[in-house]
């Protein structure tokens, strides 16, 4: 594998060549996506959090407060359920705005940055493969409740529904972590701080108990945090009960997010020196 | 200009600040297209923030840059159309194997799956990586990834190669490998920038060469311009008995016509070979003197040499630039 490559060879390899025409938008994303999900088969160790958080938050969450909160951890289970599905894939889009912040400092981005094509695809792409781990995590969550138990009334369409309407936001909500990524110097950064940010959102929201035990204030933050809405409108989807308005308020807080915080982070990696 | 006398690289007052730093202080350069251009410099120098303002990775705060007469910033696109950069720091991707990192750079050069994974066994074969196509990158040796480095920015050969650094922290022979290539191309018409910290490659590989200093290209021309301005190199003796140094020092200042330095080494001396061929007859007289020489060396002048040659004074430590900073 060292020998001296001939000079021949080299020529041949070398010689002028035709360009092909510049791929699509959509062809470059994919192949970025694809290119997520060769990381994931090579360094498999990325997926921790996205096997270990559904499995501590739905066994954890279920049999710690189960009893106390509601009489039984089956009881519980149907409530809290929708909840921990948000949670999960929400605490896991934080990968995205770490994945970025460590590969943009390497000198494989300066290749990406040097390429004739559609500017935003590394990082459509990247967001593009993060959502198989968030369908991993989702998977994970749901199976394991029904183990434990759980039974929603939606039926299967009704879960399929509120795995495509988790996936939504949480690939709206990865802008707001890719911004973070190129602002932030280092990826423990990052980590920390989107941390720092979701666990109150997540906290404060009616994920674990119903908000008509807490105090006003709360109450109030509780109704415009938009955690609340994507928990309310899972659950609705998983029993079936869902209306318009509790799934387009999902839809148009993704959109929001995504209109401000992708043109955010396409600014900041265009003008990155 | 008829695209005959049209340059592959041309700058005019390119200015990049970083802070209060001018990493590139209104550097001028013209590299005729089918040539290798060899940017010279130590570290801080501003060599890697021209490179990156070439690549349209950078904007220049002021001046203008046209690769084949497109601008680098208002026709990036058509820039990044024609050049391909090897970046210092490996630009592949250590988590994946060498060969999906071609056939990842081939789709996003527009290649069918299938001509992608043709294109990269015949880039693999050629550049003798067949072997370790299928190992992932970071289990690579220096020279490997290097030359995989390499050959990404040939998956469609560019008209214009820009090659940061291609050897340093090389071994020799990874580093004939890599002039091999630069040849190779040359060949086949391709117009090669290299950036370099070493006389001894640009004088090698190059047609022209550039001394950038502080972000000031301080020198310009071919290699015999530059190595007739700093001399032809430098002579080293060493005597067995450091006794006899001064009486040396002026028998060989006046056979060089030189002038003879102490070195620190009580024993040594050295001076700047304007003409090599009267190293002999210098060291013939010291003979007839009755003087022995323990150890004597004719070198190349060393980038600290050609910069005392050009600015009277040795490189300079590192200043904060992108190349530290990265």
């Amino acid at each position: 594998m060292t020998t001296i490559p001939s000079t021949t060879a080299l020529g041949g390899a070398v010689a002028g060549r035709a360009r092909p025409p510049r791929p699509s938008a959509l062809s470059a994303s994919r192949t970025f996506a694809w290119r997520a999900l060769l990381k994931l088969k090579h360094v498999p160790e990325q997926l921790i959090d996205v096997i270990g958080l559904p499995v501590i938050f739905t066994l954890g969450f279920t049999y710690l407060f189960g009893g106390a909160l509601a009489g039984s951890t089956r009881a519980y289970l149907q409530f809290l359920l929708p909840g921990t599905l948000v949670m999960t894939v929400v605490l896991v889009t934080t990968f995205s705005g770490v994945t970025l912040n460590t590969g943009i400092t390497t000198g494989v981005f300066d290749r990406f940055r040097s390429l004739p094509i559609w500017r935003p695809a590394p990082i459509v792409g990247a967001l593009l493969g993060d959502i198989g781990r968030y369908l991993l995590a989702s998977t994970l969550v749901i199976a394991l409740g029904l183990a434990l138990g759980y039974r929603p009334d939606g039926a299967l369409a009704g879960g399929l529904a509120a795995v495509a309407l988790v996936l939504g936001f949480a690939f709206g909500l990865s802008w707001v972590w890719t911004t973070l990524g190129l602002v932030l110097r280092t990826p423990s950064a990052v980590n920390n701080l989107s941390l720092l940010v979701l666990f109150p959102l997540t906290l404060a929201s009616n994920i674990f108990v119903d908000p008509q035990t807490m105090p006003g204030w709360l109450q109030a933050f509780i109704d415009v945090n938009p955690i609340t809405h994507v928990a309310t409108a899972t659950g609705g989807l998983l029993a079936g009960t869902a209306t318009v308005g509790q799934v387009g308020w999902v839809l148009a807080a993704t959109a929001v997010i995504t209109a401000v915080f992708a043109p955010l982070t396409m600014q900041l990696y265009r003008n990155r020196r | 200009m008829t695209a005959q006398s049209l340059p592959a690289v041309q700058t005019s007052g390119l200015v990049k600040t970083f802070g209060t730093t001018r990493a590139v202080d209104g550097v001028e350069l013209q590299v005729p297209i089918g040539s290798v251009y060899g940017v010279l410099g130590p570290n801080g120098a501003g060599k890697t923030t021209v490179i990156r303002m070439l690549a349209t990775l950078l904007r220049p705060d002021a001046g203008t840059a046209r690769v084949f007469g497109h601008d680098v910033v208002a026709d990036a696109d058509a820039v990044r159309r024609r050049v391909s950069l090897t970046g210092q720091y490996a630009s592949v991707d250590d988590d994946l194997t060498g060969r999906e990192n071609l056939v990842l750079l081939a789709r996003l050069l527009g290649f069918s799956p299938r001509q992608a994974r043709t294109r990269a066994g015949e880039l693999l074969d050629a550049f003798g990586l067949a072997e370790a196509a299928d190992r992932l990158v970071k289990t690579y040796s220096g020279g490997m990834r290097r030359r995989l480095d390499i050959t990404a920015s040939l998956i469609v050969t560019p008209q214009l190669l820009v090659l940061d650094e291609p050897t340093t922290g090389l071994d020799p022979h990874s580093r004939n490998q890599v002039w091999d290539i630069v040849r190779a191309l040359v060949a086949d018409g391709t117009t090669v920038l290299l950036t370099t910290q070493y006389l001894e490659e640009a004088d090698q590989l190059a047609d022209r060469i550039a001394v950038l200093d502080r972000g000031r290209v301080i020198a310009e021309g071919t290699p015999g311009q530059l190595k007739a301005s700093v001399g032809a190199g430098t002579l080293h003796v060493r005597l067995p008995d450091p006794t006899q140094r001064a009486h040396t020092q002026r028998l060989l200042g006046r056979a060089l016509g030189v002038p003879v330095h102490p070195a620190s080494d009580p024993a040594a001396l050295s001076a700047r070979v304007t003409d090599p061929r009267r190293v002999v007859g210098a060291l013939m007289e010291l003979t007839g003197a009755g003087i022995a020489v323990a150890d004597f060396a004719l070198g190349q002048p060393s980038l600290d040499e050609v910069f005392l040659a050009l600015t009277g004074q040795p490189t300079r430590p590192d200043t904060p630039t992108r190349e530290d900073a990265a």
